[in-house]
């Protein structure tokens, strides 16, 4: 029988990352009465995420205390918005978009290529953290289908063919 | 940026802004000596570097002293992504195609310096293989009529002033200082229009209902979630235009007597985000939003609050927890929003196509309106194409015009001349349209009649290279992913569709399974808790109405007709016809086609993918698919 | 208030508007299954999720089924409950649920008690339509009170609704979406690594076995067989309200005979009553209430019998640790008197004894296991079994206790007065105080016992009571959500009072998470409640102070009340801020 173990984190992060969300709390004067204060917690929870990468454990509760509401409240909302990760992300995030018009294009193939040579699957990130691979759903730029972002930039109408290529650019423009 | 304080002032600006336009509305009849460039930069063409062409022109621009005869500025999507990047050269009226940054020296040099048109960046007639200069001889373009796209390719979105100069805010001026509450409902009830979301609610009725209910506060939310994948068409909107959002947000919240307003916008849509903060900086600093408008007393604010990535949250009540900081669950109907909503107060949730068409009617009344479209649905909709089709992009037609027009006069038809085998619209929720209903005129009932939707505006033209199982089984994954989990028939249910249509695809279907997907799919819809479990089995539902001989040939014959179904098809080298150009072998991304140049090759079946690439690019047709 | 006009298969109906399909059907007589919903207004908690659809019926005009148990009523309405539509779909749902639900009843501690069996059974389902992905989750067996198989876990969300707005502990929410969504704690951690304060109240209003308690029963069995054990039973205040609902005996009949004779029957060595306990915690809080009342320091006091609400305490005012009673629970208090002063008039060593608690209450699970309960390694209290735990115990010893002719307690530890008895419900461990704090206070006798001020289901109960000319201002609250109410009002200076009395379950421990299931009738805690009252109405003693028993501890052990032995075994300390992730 399997049994649930405690995944034990440590506090890892330091203290400069805190003092930065920190002072993005303090200016939303957030009122700990005040029972609208929860709506806030979304955005808290961006910027979080934008600070340190992803939201592990010891973030979320920080931000339960913050906030005054319960751990088991972020953590509900964490899980449930695709946006928000627990995992680091990689250094270059692949995103292949599996909306309709990329996925009626080949989106799916695109996605495969891109975890048959990276060696990981969607939602992971190769050993390195130099990337990672997930699917979302449209940009926006369906006329260009299948798309493909690679942290801020658009790669219009790819091929599998493509994919070895874009994998070499991003490593290119690393080193530069 | 002076503020506005009064109705009188603001008529006065527009009369100040009026001529700043002239150049882009008059065309041959503008007399100036100054042209303007305009560069679409929408996400599809910013994806396609419209930013560095932009870049490019004004630099152009001041290295050859050209301030004061030309100016290149950003603008909003001109709808034809199909060959984006676009520009426009205005009062020439040239519209210029797929333009690289490279372009922009010819543009400024042949174009603005010598006034040649440039040739090779025309638009080529698809059948006459003529080129075309002006935007509106594109065949594309000859059956839209834009009203929620008025602005979009003809202001610069930054730039509150051309937004005035084409009426803007002049329909809030107008509601403010001339009509009531009651007045602004009546108009909008009296030119039809319903919902843009999908539901095709109608708009009045929902303010009425809102306006009747008294409280302390009230709130008006622009849906700006725009979750149905392979639609755009809000998107396109608030980048190219955001000011004609807030302005009939704030119409909105005079005509319920709401103060304050929030746009709930997704998190994947980082430029639209920046638009709109921009938006409403500058509404804000002119006295368009916030305390006593335009000296009339009326208060109002708007605030963003962003989307997580969760399709669920474009449910209004969804929404509204997402607002409170809460998971989008949705709860039951009724309380519905209007009567309980945001913090359980009144709220009125719209779209934001539905608010792209309040202002027009205030501006130009109910009776013009109503006179656009058919007897039920009025005004015009706008289409994200997208799929198989020659011109994707957007488009903004009156209701009642044909799928066939949709497709063939204004898509172009279905790329590389294959044959056309639906239309999905709707999204998840939606449905297909086939052949057989290509003269469907499309509005809300017609649609709904033949099991599809009109949902937000989503069209995906399928060929015959799109399998139809395969479709339905794209959409279930969706919604399996994107449910709330929230009730049974929706968190279990349709995971149990979904693993039936696993089993078709994978020729492990039996014929009880398609009789199972039409039974359970109807008890979803019937049991369901929101929007999405009830409408989620559509796509199967009408696929099977329109295309269970194909759902029948994956069982018995375990076959893909489309060649999709990746467990039912193997592609093989004839060795015979092969010609040893090794062309697939080298484009093959998993390098598992082998053999010498000029000898026939062979697929090594364990290691193929079957990604088709090899079947595609072979120009001997020596590979088949079975 | 505006009515509607209804009409429900047919039979017409007048009710109020806002009135739900359900609600009226039941005044029909018309029976519409459920399953998520649950309505516990007694206590102020309703599921209203709407989540299991098993409850659809037909509305004429409507496009789709309508949930009956969150669709409020309109005049004109029409509904028909039993359409073929409606029968098949429910049944669909029913059997999509199975789809996603292990099919073993015989390994699950909740078959023959679960909401979801009994459906199954009612609409005769006989074969499994659905199959395919089921969930997997690995089981929660980390705390010694709540065992959570999730796999059987199907997403009514009623034991989020108790803990978050009922509770408001807030331990629990929805986890992750679609069909890997799931109610969990935080980060799907176990619930040792949450702020659960182990109430059972979750467990208490789960209709499946997802939600269950850690059980003792085979480390009991083996002791009870053990040769060199010497086994003692305690059995707290609330079991003899409710056990014998387990054996179809009427709700609210008290059984203690017959428990009593039971627990002989199973072969326990001595079986003493908590309520002596209860009675010896009188002594014990009732002195220190005198003394910080009389010198107005400290106040208000807070009564600490309840391990649940200590949790809470600990975990979310650990600013204000400093006021409850030190006083150890009744079941610590017993404890720690078997296993010393018993242990030597048995002339045995404390861990040759095995003290066996059986509790309305799985805080009491954690609380036993509490270290500092255990001097030298030996806990105070071996092993704790729920109600339903020691009546399954007492079905497979082939006991049935509604026949069995009532026995009385061992002495000395099993006699006690009316005062202790009434600890099990909420007001009870107040009044009980206040009976012997008068006397110890005026030196009078009190001419009439009952102060039924502070009796009653209701969550907050604030009264005054007249001391002799001290007035003291008391709050009964049963419930976590009001304790903290009345927390936060103390904590901000809102409110003065002297004395209150905490119990984490709403109505007290007749409500405890070890309890048996009520399945949604309030009534059946009510009729519990009557039951300990007229216990307390038929004992000769009332007061804790005059308890024989308690006098000859006293005399022959403890000294006086507040005596430095006394504080060394009875009185305890508490852990602000306790890290629960070390645990
Ligand atoms: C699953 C689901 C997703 C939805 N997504 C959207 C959306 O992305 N954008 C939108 O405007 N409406 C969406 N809606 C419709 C909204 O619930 C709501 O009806 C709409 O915003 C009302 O605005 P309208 O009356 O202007 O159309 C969605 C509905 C459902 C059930
Ligand atoms: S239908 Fe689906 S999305 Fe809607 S509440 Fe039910 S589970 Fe959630
Ligand atoms: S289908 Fe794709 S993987 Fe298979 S042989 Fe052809 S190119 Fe290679
Ligand atoms: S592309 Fe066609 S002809 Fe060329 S090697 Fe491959 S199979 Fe042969
Ligand atoms: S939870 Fe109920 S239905 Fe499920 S196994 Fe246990 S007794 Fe059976
Ligand atoms: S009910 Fe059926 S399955 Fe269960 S024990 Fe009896 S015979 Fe076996
Ligand atoms: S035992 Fe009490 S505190 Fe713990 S999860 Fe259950 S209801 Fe919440
Ligand atoms: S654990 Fe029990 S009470 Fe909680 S949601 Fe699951 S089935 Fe319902
Ligand atoms: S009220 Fe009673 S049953 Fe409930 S936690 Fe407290 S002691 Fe246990
Ligand atoms: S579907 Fe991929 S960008 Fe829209
Ligand atoms: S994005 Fe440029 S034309 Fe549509
Ligand atoms: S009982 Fe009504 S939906 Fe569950």
């Amino acid at each position: 029988m399997e049994l649930l173990d405690p995944a034990k984190q440590k506090r890892v992060f330091p203290d400069e990352m805190y003092e930065k969300l920190n002072g993005f709390v303090d200016d939303l004067d957030i009122d700990p009465a005040d029972p609208r204060k929860k709506g806030n917690l979304i955005q808290v929870l961006r910027k979080g995420q934008q600070i340190f990468g992803y939201l592990p454990r010891e973030l979320q509760e920080y931000v339960a205390v913050r906030l005054g509401i319960h751990h088991a409240e972020v953590s509900g909302v964490v899980s449930f918005y695709n946006f928000f990760t627990t995992t680091p992300k990689g250094e270059f995030t692949i995103s292949v978009c599996m909306g309709t018009a990329c996925y009626v294009n080949g989106a799916d193939k695109i996605l495969s290529q891109f975890e048959r040579i990276l060696g990981i699957k969607s939602g992971e990130v190769t050993e390195d953290r130099k990337f990672s691979i997930d699917s979302l759903r449209c940009v926006g730029a369906c006329s260009l289908a299948p798309v493909v972002t690679i942290n801020d930039k658009v790669y219009g109408r790819v091929a599998p063919q493509d994919v070895e290529k874009i994998i070499e650019d991003c490593l290119v423009q690393e080193e530069a | 940026m002076e503020k506005i304080k009064t109705y009188q002032e603001l008529t006065e600006t527009h009369d100040k802004v009026k001529s700043l336009l002239d150049p882009r509305i008059l065309l041959d009849r503008y007399q100036g000596k100054k042209r303007e460039i305009l560069v679409c930069g929408d996400t599809g063409c910013q994806a396609s570097d419209s930013q560095k062409i932009v870049t490019r022109l004004n630099e152009l621009i001041l290295a050859n002293n050209l301030e004061d005869t030309v100016s290149a500025k950003i603008t909003g999507c001109f709808g034809f992504c199909e060959k984006g990047p676009i520009v426009k050269v205005f009062p020439d009226d040239v519209f210029y195609t797929q333009v690289t940054p490279e372009d922009a020296d010819a543009i400024v040099e042949n174009h603005i310096i010598n006034n040649r048109v440039i040739q090779r960046l025309l638009f080529v007639h698809p059948e006459t293989n003529q080129r075309i200069v002006p935007e509106k001889e594109i065949p594309f373009y000859q059956k839209q009529k834009r009203v929620a796209l008025r602005n979009c390719g003809l202001i610069d979105p930054d730039n509150i002033y051309e937004y005035i100069a084409n009426d803007g805010y002049m329909a809030l001026g107008k509601v403010l200082n001339d009509m009531q509450s009651q007045d602004v409902i009546n108009e909008i009830k009296a030119a039809g229009l319903r919902g843009r979301g999908g539901g095709g609610f109608p708009t009045g009725l929902k303010w009425e209902g809102a306006l009747k209910n008294e409280s302390d506060e009230k709130f008006i939310i622009c849906n700006a979630d725009e979750g149905d994948p392979g639609a755009f068409m809000d998107r396109s909107i608030m980048e190219g235009d955001p000011h004609s959002v807030l302005e009939a947000m704030t119409i909105a919240g005079y005509a319920i007597q709401s103060n304050k307003g929030y746009i709930y916008i997704r998190a994947e849509y980082p430029s639209c985000i920046a638009r709109l903060k921009k938006a409403i900086t500058q509404g804000e600093e002119i006295g368009f939003l916030g305390d006593n408008i335009l000296g009339s007393g009326f208060d109002f604010t708007i605030e963003l609050k962003y989307g997580a990535g969760a399709f669920i949250c474009g449910e209004e009540t969804a929404l509204i927890h997402s607002i409170e900081g809460r998971r989008g669950e949705p709860t039951t109907k009724p309380p519905f929003p209007s009567d309980s909503g945001l913090w359980g107060k009144p709220t009125c949730v719209n779209n934001v196509e539905t608010y792209a068409n309040v202002c027009p009617i205030i501006n130009k009344g109910a009776d013009w309106y109503a006179g656009i479209g058919t007897e039920t649905s009025k005004g015009t909709k706008v289409f994200a194409l997208a799929g198989q089709i020659n011109n994707t992009g957007l488009v903004e037609v009156p209701m009642g015009i044909t799928l066939q027009e949709i497709v063939y006069d204004i898509g172009g038809g279905i790329q590389d001349n294959r044959r056309f085998k639906a239309v999905q619209t709707g999204g998840p929720s939606g449905g297909c349209i086939t052949r057989a209903n290509l003269e469907t005129p499309i509005d809300y009932d017609s649609l709904a009649a033949i099991g599809s939707m009109m949902g937000s505006g989503g069209m995906i033209v399928l060929s015959e290279k799109d399998c139809i199982v395969n479709i339905a089984k794209f959409y279930l994954e969706f919604t399996v992913e994107e449910s709330c989990g929230k009730c049974t028939p929706c968190r279990v249910g349709n995971k149990r569709l979904l693993e039936i249509l696993e089993k078709i695809t994978q020729g492990r279907g039996t014929m009880e399974d398609i009789e199972t997907l039409k039974t359970l799919s109807e008890i979803i819809k019937d049991t369901s808790l929101c929007g999405l479990g009830q409408t989620t089995p559509n796509p199967v539902l009408s696929t099977l109405k329109y295309f269970e001989d194909e759902y029948i040939t994956h069982v018995r014959d375990r076959k893909c007709p489309a060649g999709v179904c990746q467990k039912l098809i193997t592609y093989e080298i004839v060795a015979e016809k092969c010609k040893g150009c090794t062309a697939c072998s080298r484009l093959c991304p998993v390098g598992c086609i082998s053999g010498a140049v000029k000898e026939a090759h062979v697929i090594d079946q364990e290691l193929c993918i079957k990604c088709g690439v090899c079947f595609d690019k072979c120009k001997f047709t020596a590979i088949i698919r079975n | 208030m505006s009515v509607a006009n209804i009409i429900i298969n047919d039979k017409k109906i007048i009710v109020e508007s806002g009135t739900t399909i359900l609600e009226a059907a039941q005044k029909l007589h018309i029976k519409i299954p459920t399953l998520c919903h649950l309505d516990l207004h007694d206590i102020k908690m309703v599921n209203r999720t709407a989540s299991c659809r098993i409850c659809v019926v037909e509305v004429e005009g409507r496009r789709n089924l309508a949930p009956a148990c969150a669709t409020p009523v309109f005049d004109g309405m029409v509904v028909k409950t039993n359409t073929m539509r409606a029968i098949q779909a429910r049944r669909t749902v029913l059997e999509l649920i199975l789809s996603d639900h292990p099919f073993n009843c015989l390994s699950c501690a909740k078959s023959t008690d679960c909401e979801l069996q009994v459906l199954a059974n009612e609409f005769g389902i006989d074969t499994r339509p659905y199959q395919g992905a089921a969930s997997h989750y690995p089981l929660d067996i980390s705390n010694k009170a709540i065992r959570r198989d999730l796999n059987k876990c199907i997403m009514c969300r009623r034991c989020e609704t108790m803990c978050n707005e009922v509770q408001t502990v807030g331990v629990l929410t929805g986890y992750q979406r679609g069909f890997e969504a799931v109610v969990a704690p935080a980060d799907m951690q176990p619930l040792s690594e949450s702020t659960c304060v182990y109430c059972g109240q979750c467990v208490s209003v789960c209709p499946t076995g997802a939600l269950t308690e850690q059980t003792a029963r085979p480390e009991i069995w083996n002791a009870l067989f053990d040769p060199d054990k010497y086994v003692i039973a305690q059995t707290a205040p609330a079991i003899r309200a409710a056990i014998g609902e387990e054996f179809g005996m009427a709700p609210g009949e008290a059984v203690t005979g017959k428990l009593v004779a039971a627990l002989n029957n199973l072969g326990f060595d001595d079986v003493f009553d908590t309520d002596f306990a209860a009675d010896l915690t009188i002594m014990e809080e009732a002195n220190e209430i005198v003394e910080r009342v009389t010198r107005q320091e400290n106040l208000p006091i807070l009564t600490s019998c309840c391990p649940g609400w200590i949790n809470f305490l600990e975990y979310q005012f650990p600013d204000l640790s400093h006021i409850p009673s030190t006083c150890k629970s009744p079941q610590q208090m017993m404890g720690a008197i078997v296993k010393s002063y018993y242990a030597e008039k048995l002339g045995k060593k404390p861990e040759d004894i095995v003290l066996v608690s059986v509790m309305p209450c799985l805080a009491k699970k954690y609380e036993a296991a509490r270290p500092e309960f255990a001097p030298q390694g030996v806990p105070d209290v071996d092993h704790v079994v729920s109600t339903r735990g020691l009546a399954k115990m007492i079905k497979e010893a082939g006991i049935d206790l509604a026949t069995l002719e009532d026995e009385d307690f061992d002495h000395p530890l099993g006699e006690s007065t009316g005062a202790g008895v009434i600890f099990g419900v909420s007001g009870g461990v107040m009044e009980a105080a206040l009976r012997t704090a008068y006397e110890t206070v005026t030196g009078k006798q009190l001419a009439k016992l009952e102060f039924k001020q502070v009796r009653g289901l209701e969550a907050i109960k604030t009264t005054t009571v007249n001391l002799d000319g001290t007035i003291l201002r008391l709050a009964i609250t049963s419930g976590l959500g009001a304790a903290r109410t009345v927390l936060e009002q103390i904590r901000n200076n809102e409110v003065q009072y002297d004395i209150i009395e905490i119990m984490a379950c709403p109505g007290g421990c007749i409500n405890g998470g070890g309890q048996p299931s009520i399945h949604g009738d309030f009534s059946l805690i009510e009729k519990r409640r009557q039951a300990l009252y007229s216990e307390d109405e038929g004992k000769a003693l009332r007061k804790s102070h005059l308890n024989p028993s308690i006098q000859k501890l006293y005399e022959e052990f403890l000294g006086q009340p507040g005596s430095e032995k006394a504080h060394r075994l009875l009185h305890t300390h508490y852990f602000p801020n306790k890290d629960y992730s070390e645990e």
